[in-house]
């Protein structure tokens, strides 16, 4: 693999726009609306083929701003149907994106009479012919993508760093925006041009994939990792840097190890933040699926344990005696702990599992008294709900519990009488 | 009563779309008659490949209406959007495999069968991170198109550079080539068509309940989660026959738009899926015809096109839910209650005149306020339905008008004395809530009230206000 200027400027190009979709991806994402980018990147075709047919040439000036046109009217239009017809937001959205989609293919066939359209060239640019297309930017040369993301990416943090509270609060809740005079119509519609500029600024230099994937994975990444706006945005920015620099990579080694040549470093951006996606998914420290499992097995650990416990008192309440039991895993595990001896097969609760056990015990008679004397359950019924409250009753509860029920505490079922606290 | 005008309503929305289908034919025949021979040959299903295309892209419309309807309820609209768009890597994939086994790569089933596996492997990646994380659906779908897609492009990257197979050609499954279906197309479309009709009618009751409420059938021990994955597994299908037919992009359209038009005329599910079913056959014939017809005009655009115009259409006309069907109902129920509004100003102005004087339009105003020239227009409208008549000096109600101001006076005073006597309202303040709440006062609900005031209410038939009526202009606006 060789890493030349080239690849500098490719990959410079592709953070810049990452970033700048990433950005809005945030506040699409809060309005469930991560689909817009989508839409917008195959209802811009008929804004392009109108340019093209009014001016008769392909300068991207007229280009860009009949697709920027298209890309706003996507976004009023789907509101507008949803609003209108009592339509689902993303049902809309569906409605009006393939209908422009479509008539923007019958139109550049039409027009490819004339002259070659050829739809994934006016749509897609490529982030591998960038560095091609240079001008002078304070007397440096620059690729012209490079210049043209750099500014949308300023607009972009401009705008949302002016505008930051006031989208927040429009995103999620439009009603306390009304009240303090926001006007969150008008922050969505801006939002939505914003979102339509950068998208199609990005299609036309590195291709419309990119902006699709930069627009919704960053930003679910991030609400992997974080509950909170600021944060969430910032991390997201880190995984659409992160995606970007890895896709390029990806797209010069991974097609090596299968003997094909390199790739397109777009598409290859797009799953990079995939697997980024993926690690959240699984390591996220408090959501991912380790994590989770591991509170799981936590928790079931635990309620073992305290069943075990609960079971040795009982018996050897019942009995009168130590109980006579084979090894079982569980009990091995109270042995391990501390909390109970083994004697000839004779297992004891030590002291400490004594004091253990009576805690549960005493939460379950308390849940039993409690559902029978004020959640009117059945007596026979109550043994089996408190089964389970008593693994979840926390001090607190316990204490509001014990001020509902009349001392002494005794329960409707055959539990254990406990020696006074 | 209601079950008339629905049996009413559905009938209508029947002859609407007969009378539809029988002017484009008529207009088509027309033309293809006067102008244009081969319209004529189209539109008369002479041709062999004609007729195979029009029925593959009719039976795909109704396939994709039935679906397309569970889905739109279901608001998993976009769904066909992400497994269209997952299908990608598997059609380039498939390709490689097929040139590493010494053939062209493009061999038709063979790309279709690497579609439908991405497909369903795109269906499965869906349903883990639903099942892993709270992120919205939107989101999740989002996820699956984008880093499917991006992976089908970076393949297809990797096939471009290949010295030993050219991808042109692949790049029909995008754009479709409805033009060139084979009869085999066809009747791939078909079998794959009925299969998905069955299936839904077999389950009819059990997407039924899944659509409407999920949470209270998952209750009821159905298994949701299969049958979530059923429907889906029937987008696939659909998208994947959907895709070398119309496009990638273009089939999502099938799967939205019919069912989506189709809601605007009923509200019976077992209606709007034939409904949908029959605009989806409608969209695919008539584009498919058309396209075929005019040279240059790609037949998924025209198919899209044509169900987004039987869109708009719903949108304005359609009996349940459209624009001009619910604007009428409004202003009728406004015209309603601005009469309503008159009789009892007429009934409180004259309660304390002497019996028989005439109710001057001045007083009226004093009453309650009436925009330019409202009172005016109701008050004829009232002598024009025999319950006001025009006195020289004045208005008086007559026999019926008396009655019914009566009655709509009591509604109105039996609501107030209800929010002062058991909403503990001020009886300042009741005039106003009681103003919104009078039109709508069933019978039912009034004999509650009255059961209820039975003590506060001494004589029918009208209680006395229990508040003065106030001659303050500009209040209780409707």
């Amino acid at each position: 693999m060789s890493w030349t200027l080239l690849d500098t400027w490719m990959v410079a190009t592709g953070i810049l726009s990452a970033l700048s979709c990433a950005l809005l991806g945030n506040f699409l994402f809060v309005r469930r609306l991560s689909l817009m980018g989508d839409a917008i990147s195959h209802a811009v075709l008929p804004g392009l083929a109108i340019a093209f047919l009014i001016t008769g040439s392909r300068d991207s000036g007229p280009m860009l701003l009949g697709a920027v046109i298209a890309g706003v009217l996507t976004a009023m239009l789907t509101q507008g149907i949803s609003h209108a017809g009592k339509v689902e937001e993303s049902t809309s959205m569906g409605i009006v994106f393939t209908t422009l989609f479509a008539i923007g293919l019958l139109l550049i066939v039409r027009a490819a009479d004339r002259v070659d359209l050829d739809p994934s060239c006016v749509l897609y640019g490529s982030l591998e012919l960038t560095p091609l297309d240079t001008i002078r930017v304070a007397g440096l040369h620059v690729p012209r993508a490079f210049a043209v993301n750099l500014g949308v990416l300023a607009v972009n943090v401009l705008i949302v760093w002016l505008l930051f509270k006031e989208f927040m609060i429009g995103a999620f809740d439009p009603m306390l925006a009304t009240t303090q005079g926001f006007r969150p119509r008008w922050m969505h519609q801006l939002l939505m041009a914003l979102v339509a500029l950068t998208a199609v600024a990005c299609f036309e230099t590195v291709g419309s994939i990119l902006v699709v994937a930069m627009l919704i994975v960053p930003a679910a990444t991030a609400r992997l990792l974080s509950n909170r706006l600021p944060v969430m945005l910032s991390l997201s920015l880190a995984v659409a840097l992160g995606s970007a620099l890895l896709g390029h990579l990806g797209a010069l080694t991974i097609p090596r190890l299968f003997g094909f040549e390199d790739t397109t470093t777009s598409g290859m951006m797009a799953v990079a933040a995939g697997a980024l996606f993926f690690i959240a998914l699984i390591f996220a420290p408090r959501t991912g699926i380790v994590a989770h499992a591991r509170d799981q097995r936590a928790l079931r650990n635990r309620i073992e344990k305290e069943d075990a416990l609960a079971a040795l008192y009982r018996l050897e309440w019942k009995e009168g005696r130590a109980a006579e039991l084979p090894a079982l895993r569980q009990l091995r595990r109270l042995l391990r702990r501390g909390l109970a001896s083994c004697e000839d097969g004779v297992w004891q609760l030590t002291a400490r599992g004594k004091a253990e056990a009576e805690d549960v015990i005493h939460a379950h008679v308390l849940w039993e008294r409690f559902l029978v004397d004020h959640a009117n359950m059945r007596e026979d019924h109550a043994h089996q709900s408190s089964e389970r409250l008593e693994h979840v009753t926390t001090p607190e509860m316990r204490e509001i519990l014990t001020g509902t029920v009349e001392e002494p505490v005794k329960s409707p079922s055959d539990e254990p009488d406990l020696p006074p606290a | 009563m209601s079950a008339r005008v629905h049996s009413q309503r559905r009938g209508w929305a029947g002859v609407f779309w007969l009378l539809l289908g029988l002017l484009v034919f008529v207009a088509v025949s027309v033309y293809a008659e006067s102008a244009n021979p081969a319209l004529r040959r189209i539109f008369s299903l002479r041709d062999y490949n004609t007729r195979v295309v029009m029925g593959g892209t009719g039976l795909l419309g109704v396939a994709c209406g039935v679906i397309g309807t569970f889905m739109v309820l279901r608001k998993k609209a976009l769904l066909g959007d992400a497994i269209s768009h997952a299908t990608l890597p598997g059609i380039a994939i498939a390709f490689l495999v097929m040139v590493a086994a010494g053939g062209t790569g493009k061999y038709l089933p063979g790309l279709l069968i690497g579609a439908a596996v991405a497909g369903v492997v795109g269906m499965g990646t869906i349903i883990l991170i639903r099942h892993h994380t709270r992120l919205p659906e939107d989101a999740i779908l989002g996820i699956v198109l984008s880093i499917f897609f991006g992976a089908g492009v970076a393949i297809l990257g990797v096939i471009q550079k290949m010295s030993t197979a050219s991808a042109a050609g692949l790049e029909t499954f995008i754009y479709g080539k409805t033009a060139s279906m084979l009869a085999a197309d066809g009747q791939r479309i078909a079998w794959a068509a009925f299969i998905l009709i069955g299936v839904s009618l077999l389950l009819f009751k059990e997407f039924r309940a899944v659509c409407f409420d999920s949470g209270f059938t998952r209750a009821q021990g159905w298994p949701v989660r299969t049958l979530d994955a059923v429907m889906m597994g029937m987008v696939v299908t659909a998208t994947v026959i959907g895709l070398q037919a119309v496009g990638l992009i273009l089939v999502i359209a099938l799967l939205i738009i019919p069912p989506s038009a189709a809601r605007f005329w009923t509200e019976e599910l077992r209606v709007l899926v034939w409904l949908a079913a029959g605009m989806g056959a409608f969209s695919g014939v008539v584009g498919s015809g058309l396209s075929a017809a005019f040279p240059d005009l790609p037949a998924g655009g025209v198919i899209v096109l044509v169900a987004a115009s039987v869109f708009i259409v719903s949108l304005l006309f359609g009996r349940s839910r459209g624009l001009i069907f619910r604007a009428m109902a409004r202003y009728r129920l406004e015209q309603r209650i601005t009469r309503q509004n008159a009789l009892r100003a007429l009934f409180e102005a004259s309660e304390h005149m002497p019996a028989g004087q005439p109710v001057t339009e001045t007083a009226l105003r004093e009453i309650r306020y009436w925009r330019g020239m409202q009172l005016r227009r109701a008050l004829n409208r009232l002598v024009r339905g025999d319950l006001v008549t025009r006195v020289p000096d004045g208005w008086r109600l007559t026999p019926d008008g008396q009655e019914e101001a009566q009655r709509m006076v009591r509604n109105h005073r039996l609501w107030e004395l209800y929010l002062i006597h058991h909403a503990a309202v001020a009886p300042s303040h009741v005039d106003r809530d009681a103003d919104l709440i009078e039109h709508v006062l069933g019978h039912d609900m009034v004999k509650e009230l009255e059961a209820l005031l039975a003590a506060a209410t001494p004589e029918p038939p009208v209680p006395v206000s229990p508040h003065p009526i106030a001659p303050a202009a500009g209040k209780g606006r409707v």
